[in-house]
């Protein structure tokens, strides 16, 4: 893959909501091939930075450079054609289809079938969905979801849910995956399981990952670099020991002056 | 001998299937038995005319016009997730462009039949640009809108629609043979539920009709994996609207005159009944729904005549229940089988599936 695929550069970005400002100015790199976390208290803008990378929302100003494109204007699905993919915080999959439909969606982009041959069903159209349900089950292999591939995605345990939505974003085969907590709620096996996921697709498929932890030790294990928002600015940035230590960052955790972040 | 014939358990469904490709998993009926029922089925469909009363197969091709409808709707309500009070209009758009372009123009039925889908589709896709902005109960009032703005057009354009008097259409034929009898409307409406059916599976197990079913279910995550809501909205309003233009074909040329009482929005709520009694998002539930619905009120009809010797006024309180009947049975589905009667189709199988070994 070439360098600049995984790109994404986040310039001066600016969102209101009527008066209330969720991001004043925020500007953020992602370099190819890496891991950046986003951390920051309850309500400093992470996740609306995530919705503005991928489309839903559309800021006031700024611009959002994604390999060489400018994508700012750009409607969401025309960015999931581009390469990026997502997972949201609240699980939000196709409930009423299979582990197996819902990852199928993930690969819309790829596939071709319109209605007529998909209706008629002919030979085509069926060659597609075998050739597209092969790169499906490779990820369900990756994931070890063998087991519940037919099950209804309603009916699964929430860690697991999390594990398809996270197989659905990759099989779009994303340059650029964004990850919107994908370790709330889990037991420490379940956030090994989810940890070694996000690591494994960063090496061996070398997609660039911007993901939103909460959990610090996770965060500080797994991340190449680290950016902090605090009321909708960017604080620091870099590496994690060095965020670490950012007397900045610290007050915005914790409120105080004197007081040491503790990551254990 | 293949090793999973000697494994094989006669009675349950899956026993010593082994499937070997991607193709076999994703069969329609992948197992032997169920390809035997399959073809249990088409049997019975076939020589039921022939044994029947015609009375009973008029029945029958009342209920095949209407799985065609109900198919359609549920295409667009069931899987896309819009909700439509404007089927019964679109139907009836269907029946008109038909009984124009045979009656007036003297197109032969088997091209009118696909301009007619065609026109509704175009109709319908038109009445369903408001989705782009509108949803749930809002989308709903605009459908509303376009039932009463067609069904003002079919009383008002009398040149084409004949206004309240309605249009006069001719049976079909093909070569010098006339579908004059039920049993010949029967086959021909056979083939063509038949064809219908097929192809709403199909597109619904395949790229498009996975897309309406993600619209449905979430349309935030739909949009950024890729699939663009209006787009997709406007072809399931249209495809929606292909099948009752079909619908409203047939059914034209069934009865041979059609006028705009029977188009109207109880004709649509009458649809909206049929898909939520068989199954919303099931292919297989909207032809349940349709037979349901249709022979409810022939059984009141039954029921009614049986009691008169008891109660001689008991027809008049029969008639006046079977409003009550229809709406009672939705809120009965809607309570104990929101699934509808697809559901307890598919409980009744998932039991044979592993009889009589079910643990």
């Amino acid at each position: 893959m070439t360098p600049p695929a995984g790109q994404l550069v986040v310039e001066k970005l600016i969102l209101h909501f009527g008066g209330l400002t969720a991001l004043s100015g925020v500007n953020l790199e992602a370099r190819p091939g890496e891991i950046l976390a986003v951390i920051g208290p309850n309500g400093a803008g992470k996740t609306s930075l995530l919705n503005c990378i991928s489309g839903l929302y559309h800021p006031n100003s700024g611009t959002i450079t994604f390999g060489q494109k400018d994508i700012t204007k750009m409607p969401a699905p025309t960015r999931a054609r581009l390469g990026i993919a997502r997972t949201f915080q609240n699980i939000e999959l196709f409930r009423h289809m299979t582990v197996l439909e819902n990852l199928m969606l993930g690969r819309h982009i790829h596939l071709k079938t319109g209605v007529l041959a998909g209706g008629l069903y002919w030979r085509w159209a069926q060659s597609e969905e075998v050739q597209h349900r092969r790169v499906v089950e490779e990820i369900i292999d990756f994931l070890e979801i063998e087991r519940i591939r037919k099950k209804t995605v309603g009916t699964l345990a929430y860690g697991l849910q999390k594990r398809v939505e996270l197989g659905r974003a990759l099989a779009l085969e994303p340059k650029l995956l964004l990850l919107d907590e994908p370790m709330a709620g889990m037991n420490t096996e379940e956030k090994e399981d989810m940890a070694r996921f996000i690591l494994d697709i960063n090496e061996e498929r070398g997609v660039t990952v911007i993901l939103i932890e909460h959990d610090m030790g996770v965060v500080m294990d797994i991340s190449d670099r680290v950016a902090v928002l605090d009321f909708g600015r960017k604080i620091a940035e870099g590496k994690p020991e060095e965020v670490k230590e950012n007397p900045e960052v610290i007050k915005a955790y914790l409120g105080g002056k004197d007081l040491q972040l503790t990551v254990v | 001998m293949p090793a999973g014939l000697k494994l094989r358990n006669p009675f349950a469904m899956e026993c010593g299937v082994y499937k070997t490709t991607y193709e076999q998993d994703m069969a329609l009926h992948p197992t032997p038995l169920s390809r035997l029922r399959l073809a249990a089925m088409l049997a019975v469909f076939v020589l039921f005319p022939l044994m029947a009363d015609p009375y009973y197969v008029s029945v029958a091709n009342l209920i095949a016009i209407a799985a065609i409808g109900a198919i359609g709707l549920n295409l667009l309500t069931g899987f896309t997730g819009q909700i439509s009070i404007g089927h019964g209009a679109f139907i009836g758009v269907g029946a008109y462009t038909s009984g124009y372009l045979t009656s007036q123009l003297g197109v032969p039925f088997w091209v009118a039949l696909p301009l007619a889908g065609i026109a509704a589709a175009v109709v319908g896709a038109l009445f369903g640009l408001p989705s782009l902005r509108l949803k749930g109960l809002y989308l709903a009032m605009a459908t509303l809108a376009a039932q009463v703005i067609i069904e003002f057009t079919m009383y008002h354009w009398t040149a084409v629609t004949g206004g309240s008097r309605g249009l006069l259409l001719t049976s079909p034929s093909l070569g010098g043979f006339v579908f004059n009898s039920e049993i010949r409307y029967y086959y021909l409406f056979l083939a063509l539920t038949a064809a219908a059916f097929i192809f709403a599976q199909n597109l619904t197990r395949t790229r498009v009709g996975r897309a309406f079913m993600a619209i449905r279910d979430r349309d935030l995550a739909a949009e950024v994996t890729g699939i663009e809501l209006f787009h997709y909205k406007i072809m399931a309003f249209a495809v929606s609207s292909f099948y009752a233009g079909v619908a409203g074909t047939l059914w034209g040329h069934y009865l041979t005159v059609i006028s705009p009482e029977h188009f109207t929005i109880s004709t649509s709520v009458e649809y909206l009944a049929m898909i939520i009694i068989g199954g919303l998002g099931n292919v297989t539930g909207s032809i349940f729904g349709a037979a349901f619905m249709t022979l409810i009120p022939i059984l009141l009809r039954g029921l009614s005549k049986a009691m008169t010797g008891v109660f001689p006024n008991i027809e008049t309180v029969i008639n006046a229940l079977r409003e009550f009947t229809f709406g009672a049975t939705i809120i009965i589905f809607l309570i104990f089988e929101p699934e509808g009667l697809a559901k307890m189709w598919k409980n009744i199988k998932d039991y044979f599936r592993l009889w009589p070994f079910s643990y």
